[in-house]
Protein backbone atom coordinates (compact mmCIF):
# COMPACT_ATOMS: atom_id res chain seq x y z
CA UNK A 1 0.00 0.00 0.00
CA UNK A 2 1.15 3.48 -0.90
CA UNK A 3 -0.33 4.76 2.77
CA UNK A 4 2.18 3.09 4.68
CA UNK A 5 5.71 4.51 5.94
CA UNK A 6 3.81 8.11 5.57
CA UNK A 7 2.85 8.52 8.92
CA UNK A 8 -0.19 11.52 9.65
CA UNK A 9 2.38 12.94 12.16
CA UNK A 10 5.16 12.94 9.27
CA UNK A 11 4.60 16.19 8.38
CA UNK A 12 4.48 18.04 11.65
CA UNK A 13 8.82 16.57 11.38
CA UNK A 14 11.32 19.33 11.27
CA UNK A 15 13.72 19.18 9.08
CA UNK A 16 17.05 20.82 8.60
CA UNK A 17 17.73 22.70 5.68
CA UNK A 18 20.73 25.00 6.12
CA UNK A 19 23.07 23.55 9.48
CA UNK A 20 24.03 26.43 11.83
CA UNK A 21 25.98 26.64 14.98
CA UNK A 22 26.22 29.58 17.27
CA UNK A 23 28.73 27.82 19.94
CA UNK A 24 26.56 25.56 21.23
CA UNK A 25 23.47 26.36 20.51
CA UNK A 26 21.46 24.86 17.69
CA UNK A 27 20.59 27.85 15.47
CA UNK A 28 20.05 25.61 12.10
CA UNK A 29 17.64 27.05 9.64
CA UNK A 30 15.30 24.44 9.44
CA UNK A 31 11.71 23.94 7.25
CA UNK A 32 9.84 25.88 10.27
CA UNK A 33 11.98 28.55 9.91
CA UNK A 34 11.58 28.55 6.35
CA UNK A 35 7.81 28.96 6.41
CA UNK A 36 7.85 31.99 8.71
CA UNK A 37 10.49 33.89 6.62
CA UNK A 38 8.32 33.06 3.97
CA UNK A 39 5.09 34.15 6.05
CA UNK A 40 6.73 37.37 6.94
CA UNK A 41 7.36 37.98 3.00
CA UNK A 42 4.24 37.67 1.82
CA UNK A 43 2.54 39.63 4.63
CA UNK A 44 4.87 42.30 3.78
CA UNK A 45 4.49 41.80 0.04
CA UNK A 46 0.47 41.99 0.60
CA UNK A 47 1.19 45.19 2.47
CA UNK A 48 3.23 47.40 0.65
CA UNK A 49 2.19 46.12 -2.73
CA UNK A 50 -1.59 46.13 -2.17
CA UNK A 51 -1.30 50.05 -0.77
CA UNK A 52 1.19 50.64 -3.44
CA UNK A 53 -1.87 52.42 -5.43
CA UNK A 54 -2.97 54.78 -2.64
CA UNK A 55 -6.31 55.08 -3.92
CA UNK A 56 -9.14 57.12 -2.90
CA UNK A 57 -11.32 54.60 -4.03
CA UNK A 58 -9.39 51.49 -3.79
CA UNK A 59 -9.12 48.24 -6.08
CA UNK A 60 -9.78 44.14 -4.64
CA UNK A 61 -6.07 44.22 -3.87
CA UNK A 62 -5.92 47.41 -2.18
CA UNK A 63 -9.50 46.59 -0.17
CA UNK A 64 -8.42 43.32 1.64
CA UNK A 65 -4.87 45.85 3.18
CA UNK A 66 -7.68 48.24 4.36
CA UNK A 67 -9.92 45.66 5.37
CA UNK A 68 -7.60 43.63 7.41
CA UNK A 69 -6.47 47.10 9.06
CA UNK A 70 -9.46 48.05 9.72
CA UNK A 71 -10.45 44.57 11.18
CA UNK A 72 -7.68 44.75 13.64
CA UNK A 73 -8.49 48.23 14.67
CA UNK A 74 -11.85 47.82 15.46
CA UNK A 75 -11.20 45.16 17.22
CA UNK A 76 -8.66 46.72 19.56
CA UNK A 77 -10.91 49.57 19.79
CA UNK A 78 -14.04 47.84 20.82
CA UNK A 79 -11.93 45.43 23.49
CA UNK A 80 -9.11 48.06 24.60
CA UNK A 81 -10.40 51.80 24.16
CA UNK A 82 -8.63 54.57 22.65
CA UNK A 83 -6.02 54.53 24.59
CA UNK A 84 -5.02 50.44 23.27
CA UNK A 85 -4.32 52.45 19.80
CA UNK A 86 -0.51 52.57 20.75
CA UNK A 87 -0.37 48.79 20.57
CA UNK A 88 -1.99 48.08 17.36
CA UNK A 89 1.38 47.73 15.74
CA UNK A 90 1.74 44.40 17.70
CA UNK A 91 -1.82 43.68 17.54
CA UNK A 92 -1.55 43.73 13.77
CA UNK A 93 1.88 42.20 13.29
CA UNK A 94 0.58 39.50 15.47
CA UNK A 95 -2.43 38.90 13.47
CA UNK A 96 -1.13 38.77 9.97
CA UNK A 97 1.63 36.56 11.47
CA UNK A 98 -0.69 33.72 12.66
CA UNK A 99 -2.85 34.49 10.01
CA UNK A 100 -0.76 33.83 7.14
CA UNK A 101 1.48 31.02 8.69
CA UNK A 102 -2.19 29.30 9.56
CA UNK A 103 -3.24 29.69 5.94
CA UNK A 104 0.24 29.28 4.48
CA UNK A 105 -0.25 25.14 6.01
CA UNK A 106 -3.15 25.15 4.00
CA UNK A 107 -1.69 24.88 0.80
CA UNK A 108 -0.46 20.74 0.08
CA UNK A 109 3.10 19.68 1.29
CA UNK A 110 3.83 23.56 3.30
CA UNK A 111 4.48 23.21 6.61
CA UNK A 112 2.38 24.32 9.39
CA UNK A 113 4.82 26.34 11.78
CA UNK A 114 1.48 26.95 14.33
CA UNK A 115 1.19 23.21 14.97
CA UNK A 116 4.11 23.59 17.29
CA UNK A 117 3.62 24.13 21.01
CA UNK A 118 7.04 26.05 21.00
CA UNK A 119 6.12 28.61 18.64
CA UNK A 120 3.39 29.12 20.00
CA UNK A 121 3.77 29.78 23.43
CA UNK A 122 6.96 31.79 22.50
CA UNK A 123 3.94 34.19 20.82
CA UNK A 124 2.00 33.74 24.00
CA UNK A 125 4.73 34.36 26.26
CA UNK A 126 6.09 37.27 24.74
CA UNK A 127 2.43 38.75 24.66
CA UNK A 128 2.45 37.39 28.83
CA UNK A 129 5.75 38.96 29.48
CA UNK A 130 4.53 42.33 27.50
CA UNK A 131 1.51 42.65 29.02
CA UNK A 132 2.68 42.16 32.24
CA UNK A 133 5.19 44.24 31.81
CA UNK A 134 2.68 46.71 30.43
CA UNK A 135 0.88 46.56 33.69
CA UNK A 136 3.79 47.14 36.35
CA UNK A 137 4.83 50.50 34.09
CA UNK A 138 0.99 51.87 33.99
CA UNK A 139 -0.10 51.21 37.73
CA UNK A 140 3.40 50.37 39.34
CA UNK A 141 2.81 47.88 42.50
CA UNK A 142 -0.99 48.59 42.71
CA UNK A 143 -0.89 46.68 39.89
CA UNK A 144 -0.35 43.40 42.46
CA UNK A 145 -4.04 44.33 43.68
CA UNK A 146 -4.89 42.95 40.05
CA UNK A 147 -5.31 39.60 42.56
CA UNK A 148 -7.33 40.54 45.06
CA UNK A 149 -10.77 40.26 43.84
CA UNK A 150 -12.94 43.23 44.66
CA UNK A 151 -15.58 42.72 47.40
CA UNK A 152 -13.73 39.87 49.34
CA UNK A 153 -13.03 39.90 53.09
CA UNK A 154 -9.89 39.43 53.63
CA UNK A 155 -10.06 36.38 55.87
CA UNK A 156 -10.53 34.87 52.21
CA UNK A 157 -7.24 36.33 50.76
CA UNK A 158 -5.34 33.49 51.67
CA UNK A 159 -7.82 31.12 49.49
CA UNK A 160 -8.24 33.30 46.58
CA UNK A 161 -5.10 35.15 45.98
CA UNK A 162 -3.56 31.97 44.95
CA UNK A 163 -6.23 31.09 42.79
CA UNK A 164 -6.24 34.11 41.25
CA UNK A 165 -2.37 34.05 40.09
CA UNK A 166 -2.58 30.56 38.72
CA UNK A 167 -5.26 32.00 36.90
CA UNK A 168 -3.52 34.52 35.63
CA UNK A 169 -0.20 32.14 35.04
CA UNK A 170 -2.41 29.58 33.10
CA UNK A 171 -3.12 32.49 30.37
CA UNK A 172 0.20 32.13 28.34
CA UNK A 173 -0.16 28.08 28.62
CA UNK A 174 -4.11 28.16 27.37
CA UNK A 175 -3.17 30.78 24.59
CA UNK A 176 -0.39 28.77 23.51
CA UNK A 177 -2.03 25.13 23.24
CA UNK A 178 -5.40 26.59 21.92
CA UNK A 179 -4.00 27.76 18.84
CA UNK A 180 -1.33 24.35 18.62
CA UNK A 181 -3.59 22.08 19.50
CA UNK A 182 -6.44 23.31 16.48
CA UNK A 183 -3.50 23.55 14.16
CA UNK A 184 -2.27 19.63 15.18
CA UNK A 185 -5.36 18.06 15.17
CA UNK A 186 -7.06 20.00 12.39
CA UNK A 187 -4.19 18.89 10.12
CA UNK A 188 -3.45 15.60 11.28
CA UNK A 189 -7.54 14.70 10.63
CA UNK A 190 -6.96 15.74 6.69
CA UNK A 191 -3.83 13.37 6.45
CA UNK A 192 -5.95 10.23 8.18
CA UNK A 193 -8.70 10.87 6.02
CA UNK A 194 -6.42 11.31 2.96
CA UNK A 195 -4.77 8.29 4.18
CA UNK A 196 -8.18 6.16 3.94
CA UNK A 197 -9.02 7.44 0.21
CA UNK A 198 -5.73 5.21 -0.55
CA UNK A 199 -6.44 2.10 1.49
CA UNK A 200 -10.30 2.28 0.51
CA UNK A 201 -9.37 2.18 -3.14
CA UNK A 202 -11.61 3.35 -6.07
CA UNK A 203 -15.06 1.92 -5.10
CA UNK A 204 -15.00 3.36 -1.11
CA UNK A 205 -12.67 5.67 -1.62
CA UNK A 206 -14.28 9.12 -2.41
CA UNK A 207 -16.03 8.57 0.69
CA UNK A 208 -13.33 9.90 3.05
CA UNK A 209 -12.20 12.12 -0.50
CA UNK A 210 -15.37 14.10 0.00
CA UNK A 211 -14.59 14.51 3.90
CA UNK A 212 -11.30 15.67 2.78
CA UNK A 213 -12.77 18.60 0.91
CA UNK A 214 -15.33 19.30 3.76
CA UNK A 215 -12.48 19.15 6.40
CA UNK A 216 -10.23 21.45 3.80
CA UNK A 217 -13.10 24.39 4.43
CA UNK A 218 -13.60 23.67 8.20
CA UNK A 219 -9.59 24.11 8.44
CA UNK A 220 -9.31 27.40 6.58
CA UNK A 221 -12.06 28.39 9.14
CA UNK A 222 -10.08 27.12 11.85
CA UNK A 223 -7.00 28.80 10.74
CA UNK A 224 -8.91 32.24 10.66
CA UNK A 225 -10.68 31.12 13.65
CA UNK A 226 -7.97 30.64 15.55
CA UNK A 227 -5.56 33.79 14.60
CA UNK A 228 -8.57 35.71 15.45
CA UNK A 229 -9.24 34.16 19.37
CA UNK A 230 -5.38 34.72 19.64
CA UNK A 231 -5.55 38.02 18.80
CA UNK A 232 -8.87 38.93 20.72
CA UNK A 233 -7.37 37.93 23.67
CA UNK A 234 -4.11 39.68 23.26
CA UNK A 235 -6.72 42.50 23.32
CA UNK A 236 -8.25 41.88 26.48
CA UNK A 237 -4.87 41.09 28.18
CA UNK A 238 -4.09 44.84 27.32
CA UNK A 239 -7.24 45.71 27.82
CA UNK A 240 -6.61 44.05 31.62
CA UNK A 241 -3.18 45.76 32.02
CA UNK A 242 -3.89 49.32 31.19
CA UNK A 243 -7.82 49.69 33.28
CA UNK A 244 -7.29 46.90 35.52
CA UNK A 245 -10.56 45.38 37.04
CA UNK B 1 -3.62 64.51 -9.06
CA UNK B 2 -0.50 65.73 -7.19
CA UNK B 3 -0.67 66.71 -3.76
CA UNK B 4 0.11 70.80 -4.51
CA UNK B 5 -3.26 70.93 -6.47
CA UNK B 6 -5.40 69.46 -4.17
CA UNK B 7 -8.92 70.28 -5.45
CA UNK B 8 -11.60 72.00 -3.26
CA UNK B 9 -13.94 68.67 -2.81
CA UNK B 10 -10.77 66.99 -1.77
CA UNK B 11 -10.26 69.38 1.27
CA UNK B 12 -13.88 69.56 2.01
CA UNK B 13 -13.69 65.86 2.30
CA UNK B 14 -10.12 66.16 4.60
CA UNK B 15 -12.22 68.46 6.85
CA UNK B 16 -15.21 66.62 7.43
CA UNK B 17 -12.99 63.55 7.74
CA UNK B 18 -11.23 65.27 10.53
CA UNK B 19 -14.67 66.58 11.79
CA UNK B 20 -16.04 62.74 12.17
CA UNK B 21 -13.26 61.37 13.44
CA UNK B 22 -12.95 63.52 16.44
CA UNK B 23 -16.88 63.52 17.27
CA UNK B 24 -16.49 59.18 16.78
CA UNK B 25 -13.19 59.63 19.15
CA UNK B 26 -15.85 61.49 21.30
CA UNK B 27 -18.52 59.15 21.19
CA UNK B 28 -15.98 55.72 21.66
CA UNK B 29 -14.76 57.23 24.98
CA UNK B 30 -17.81 57.79 26.13
CA UNK B 31 -19.12 54.54 26.06
CA UNK B 32 -15.99 53.31 26.54
CA UNK B 33 -14.61 49.76 26.14
CA UNK B 34 -17.50 47.16 24.82
CA UNK B 35 -16.16 44.08 25.62
CA UNK B 36 -15.98 40.80 23.04
CA UNK B 37 -17.56 40.95 20.03
CA UNK B 38 -19.63 37.51 19.60
CA UNK B 39 -18.75 34.30 17.97
CA UNK B 40 -19.93 31.66 19.43
CA UNK B 41 -17.89 28.93 18.07
CA UNK B 42 -14.53 31.11 18.78
CA UNK B 43 -16.19 31.36 22.64
CA UNK B 44 -16.79 27.52 22.46
CA UNK B 45 -13.28 26.85 22.26
CA UNK B 46 -11.57 28.51 24.84
CA UNK B 47 -13.76 26.95 27.35
CA UNK B 48 -12.22 23.45 27.40
CA UNK B 49 -8.49 24.86 27.56
CA UNK B 50 -9.30 27.20 30.13
CA UNK B 51 -9.97 24.66 32.41
CA UNK B 52 -6.87 22.56 31.16
CA UNK B 53 -4.23 25.10 31.58
CA UNK B 54 -5.22 26.20 35.01
CA UNK B 55 -4.65 22.83 36.14
CA UNK B 56 -1.66 22.30 34.56
CA UNK B 57 -0.21 25.49 35.87
CA UNK B 58 -1.58 24.48 39.17
CA UNK B 59 0.14 21.19 39.53
CA UNK B 60 3.41 22.57 37.88
CA UNK B 61 3.68 25.07 40.87
CA UNK B 62 2.86 22.63 43.04
CA UNK B 63 5.27 20.07 41.74
CA UNK B 64 8.15 22.60 41.95
CA UNK B 65 7.14 23.64 45.55
CA UNK B 66 7.46 20.02 46.32
CA UNK B 67 10.63 19.49 45.12
CA UNK B 68 12.38 22.56 46.25
CA UNK B 69 10.83 21.99 50.47
CA UNK B 70 10.63 18.13 50.19
CA UNK B 71 7.18 18.32 51.18
CA UNK B 72 6.15 15.30 48.60
CA UNK B 73 3.63 15.14 47.63
CA UNK B 74 1.47 17.50 50.01
CA UNK B 75 1.80 20.72 48.23
CA UNK B 76 1.02 19.29 45.02
CA UNK B 77 -2.39 17.88 46.03
CA UNK B 78 -2.72 21.43 47.57
CA UNK B 79 -2.15 23.19 44.30
CA UNK B 80 -4.26 20.63 42.30
CA UNK B 81 -7.21 22.00 44.25
CA UNK B 82 -5.99 25.70 43.40
CA UNK B 83 -5.40 24.82 39.92
CA UNK B 84 -8.91 23.10 39.23
CA UNK B 85 -10.37 26.26 40.91
CA UNK B 86 -8.69 28.61 39.04
CA UNK B 87 -9.81 26.62 36.12
CA UNK B 88 -13.23 26.87 37.05
CA UNK B 89 -13.44 30.73 38.39
CA UNK B 90 -11.81 31.30 34.52
CA UNK B 91 -14.95 29.38 32.93
CA UNK B 92 -17.36 30.87 35.67
CA UNK B 93 -15.81 34.52 34.02
CA UNK B 94 -16.03 33.77 30.60
CA UNK B 95 -19.50 32.67 30.80
CA UNK B 96 -21.03 35.53 33.28
CA UNK B 97 -19.26 37.72 30.41
CA UNK B 98 -20.95 35.97 27.64
CA UNK B 99 -24.26 36.36 30.04
CA UNK B 100 -23.65 40.16 29.73
CA UNK B 101 -23.60 40.46 26.14
CA UNK B 102 -26.54 38.34 25.87
CA UNK B 103 -28.43 40.77 28.31
CA UNK B 104 -27.00 44.27 26.77
CA UNK B 105 -28.68 42.39 23.36
CA UNK B 106 -31.75 41.66 24.59
CA UNK B 107 -32.17 45.48 26.16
Amino acid sequence: MAAEGHSPLAQFEIKTLIPLKMGEIDVSFTNSALFMTLTLVLVTLFLVLGMRQRALVPGRWQSMAELSYEFVANMLRDNVGNDGRKYFPFVFSLFMFILFGNMLGMIPYSFTFTSHIIVTFALAAVVFIGVTVLGFVKHGFHFFSFFVPPGVSVALWPLLIPIEIISYLSRPVSLSVRLFANMLAGHTLLKVFAGFIISLGIYFGWVPLAFVVALSGLEILIAFLQAYVFTILTCLYINDALHMH
Amino acid sequence: MTEQKKSASTQDIDARLKQARQAAEKSAAKSGPKGPSRSGLALAMRLGVEIVSALVIGVGIGLLLDYWLGTKPWLMLLFFVLGAAAGVMNVYRLAMGMQDLDDNERE
